[in-house]
């Protein structure tokens, strides 16, 4: 019989030996990303928190590598607080932006497109998703300067008053679109818009054909029908897509830098004070802030079921 | 059915939200040819193609783009095999740990990119490891991985687990099964992650400034012409390209894939 059995090399060896310890085969397909994860990923958020409890020699400019929560008590300053503030306040008002624009799309995909047009809008949502980002934004420095493609359509079609209103608004208003708060809105929910549509419509077509027809047997008017059940059935999805939108605003710096008015937002902050000023505690401690604030989104999220629609 | 009918309002808004998500890369190509290179004037005085030529012979252009090339190509390589290796154990093998492991590997691309970039840079800092093309490659293959995990893992559940089994009844040992077996199933949608990965890679600039130092890759270089502007057009051939170089990829990655539950690129 052995005479028939071709010589074992040591590839055969290996097999008979995972196939007698199955989790030996497991353990070395996992050993390589692990190690890399787990060393350079999870070591680096490790060496985020060490840093953010190091303070900085305010005269020498040197990085004190000593434990202290100096550095955290300097996040509550006033001009850093105005900082995290602003940050919250442009990342709720980018989601409920996106909310808003996305749910027309989300809700016709989901529901009424068929065949080529299901396609299409898969592919017209991916592909803003993934073409370049700072091409995207760069199209809106075009758009939104003073003699860019709004100004000239204002001018065009007369609404020029209108847009100098708008931008007189004090607070969100500025010079031109491109130097203003609203510019930068405008940017961020573009930029994000698609991370919220695909949760949206995945947690839309989860809705049942079948629920919408009892309801309308009921005698709920379309109008009924959406509010007491589409709706309840799509939150997951939109509070899905609201992690992201909040998350990727919060930790942008791009964005701001370009278009808007100079005001800081915590990304911003970050960046400067590791670069230029040479902070590294203050930008690691900087840096926490939408960790712990992701943190506690996310268990609000997981309790009103936003997982299920991921 | 009347009810199986989108109202006007809804298709409007729908197509509407479309073309919102469209028109302003459109712009681009079109400031490409402008004459007008101090402002972003609308409508172009005037259209040229000279910004081509111009930009081919720009001396700065240059390294930049093979510095993203080089680290693009080298991020995807790493993240294809540990993205691979990662997927081949998670497919079928329930663990203790598993769930650890699965947020471990979406982490790095759920948590926005001043977090990862600002967790290297302090790393960086504290070992005193000096900036090189490395220290960009370790941000970039760490958030690829999930990109080629995602489609690698979507193919090998949607594989019969039947195959594998059939390839060592018939002889084959556990090399020879993933060689002869596994890599020619999982091989378009191995092929589509890498794309997306090396999309990602090439156009990433967060992550990358924080682990760049003084190094330029062609999205730092197109954010300092953003912040400083030159010769706007020039910019925008060059945005031109990094949209072209990461469009086909993720064209490329959908026509591989569609079709299947596992179409590449929903979990950006």
């Amino acid at each position: 019989m052995s005479a028939t059995l071709a010589t074992r090399g040591l590839g055969d060896k290996l097999t008979g030996l995972f196939w007698r310890k199955p989790n030996l085969l497991l353990m070395l397909l996992l050993m390589p990303p692990l190690i890399w994860l787990g060393l350079v990923y999870l070591g680096s958020l490790a060496a985020l928190l060490v840093q953010s409890f190091y303070s900085i020699d305010e005269f020498s400019g040197v990085v004190v590598p000593e434990f202290t929560l100096r550095t955290y008590g300097e996040l509550f300053r006033a001009q850093n607080m105005d900082i995290i503030l602003r940050t919250l306040m442009m990342s709720a008002s980018v989601t409920i932006g996106c909310a808003v624009l996305a749910f027309p799309i989300a809700y016709f995909a989901a529901r009424y497109a068929r065949g080529p047009w299901k396609a299409a809008f898969y592919l017209g949502v991916m592909l803003p998703l993934w073409s370049s980002y700072l091409v995207k934004i760069y199209a809106w420095k075009l758009i939104l300067a003073k003699e860019g493609i709004i100004g000239w359509a204002a001018g065009a079609t007369g609404t020029t008053p209108i847009l100098e209103a708008v931008l007189s608004i004090p607070g969100i208003g500025g010079n031109s679109l491109s130097t203003s708060f609203l510019g930068t809105w405008m940017v961020f929910v573009y930029v994000w818009l698609p991370y919220m549509i695909l949760p949206m419509q995945a947690s839309l077509e989860r809705v049942p054909q079948s629920m919408l027809e009892a309801s309308a047997d009921l005698g709920a008017s379309r109008a009924q029908t959406f509010r007491t059940v589409v709706l309840p059935l799509a939150l997951p999805g939109v509070i899905a897509g609201s992690i992201f939108t909040f998350s990727l605003t919060m930790g942008d710096y791009i964005i701001p830098q370009i278009v808007g008015t100079s005001a800081r937002f915590i990304g911003l902050a970050v960046y400067q004070l590791q670069g230029t000023a040479g902070n590294i505690p203050l930008a690691a401690a900087f840096a926490v802030v939408p960790i712990v604030i992701m943190v506690i989104y996310l268990m609000l999220a997981k309790r009103a079921g936003a997982f299920d629609a991921l | 059915m009347h009810s199986d009918r989108a109202g006007w309002g809804l298709k409007i808004a729908a197509f509407g939200g479309l073309l919102f998500l469209h028109l302003p890369i459109l712009l681009i190509f079109l400031y490409a040819f402008t004459t007008e290179q101090r402002t972003y004037q609308f409508p172009p005085p005037g259209l040229t193609t000279q910004w081509f030529g111009v930009a081919w012979n720009r001396e700065d252009i240059w390294p930049p783009m093979v510095l993203s090339l080089q680290v693009a190509a080298i991020s995807t390589v790493l993240a294809m095999i540990l993205g691979t290796l990662v997927a081949g154990a998670m497919a079928r093998t329930r663990f203790f740990g598993r769930e650890q492991i699965s947020l471990l590997i979406i982490l790095p691309i759920a948590l926005p990119g001043v977090i990862t970039g600002m967790s290297l840079r302090s790393a960086f800092a504290i070992m005193e490891i000096p900036f090189s093309v490395w220290t960009i490659v370790l941000g970039h293959a760490t958030f690829c991985i999930v990109i080629v995990y995602n489609n690698a893992v979507a193919r090998m559940r949607r594989l019969s687990g039947g195959i594998m089994e059939a390839s060592a009844d018939l002889g084959a040992n556990t090399f020879q099964s993933f060689r002869y077996v596994l890599l020619p199933n999982l091989g378009s949608a191995l092929l589509a992650g890498g794309m997306l990965a090396f999309a990602l890679s090439f156009d990433e600039v967060i992550v990358t400034t924080f682990t760049a130092g003084q190094q330029s890759t062609l999205p730092i270089w197109m954010l300092n012409e953003l912040v400083r502007p030159r010769q706007r057009p020039v910019t925008n051939v060059v945005a031109i390209v990094v949209f072209v170089v990461t469009f086909v990829p993720i064209l490329l990655a959908y026509y591989l894939t569609r079709g299947g539950s596992e179409t590449a690129g929903a979990g950006k």
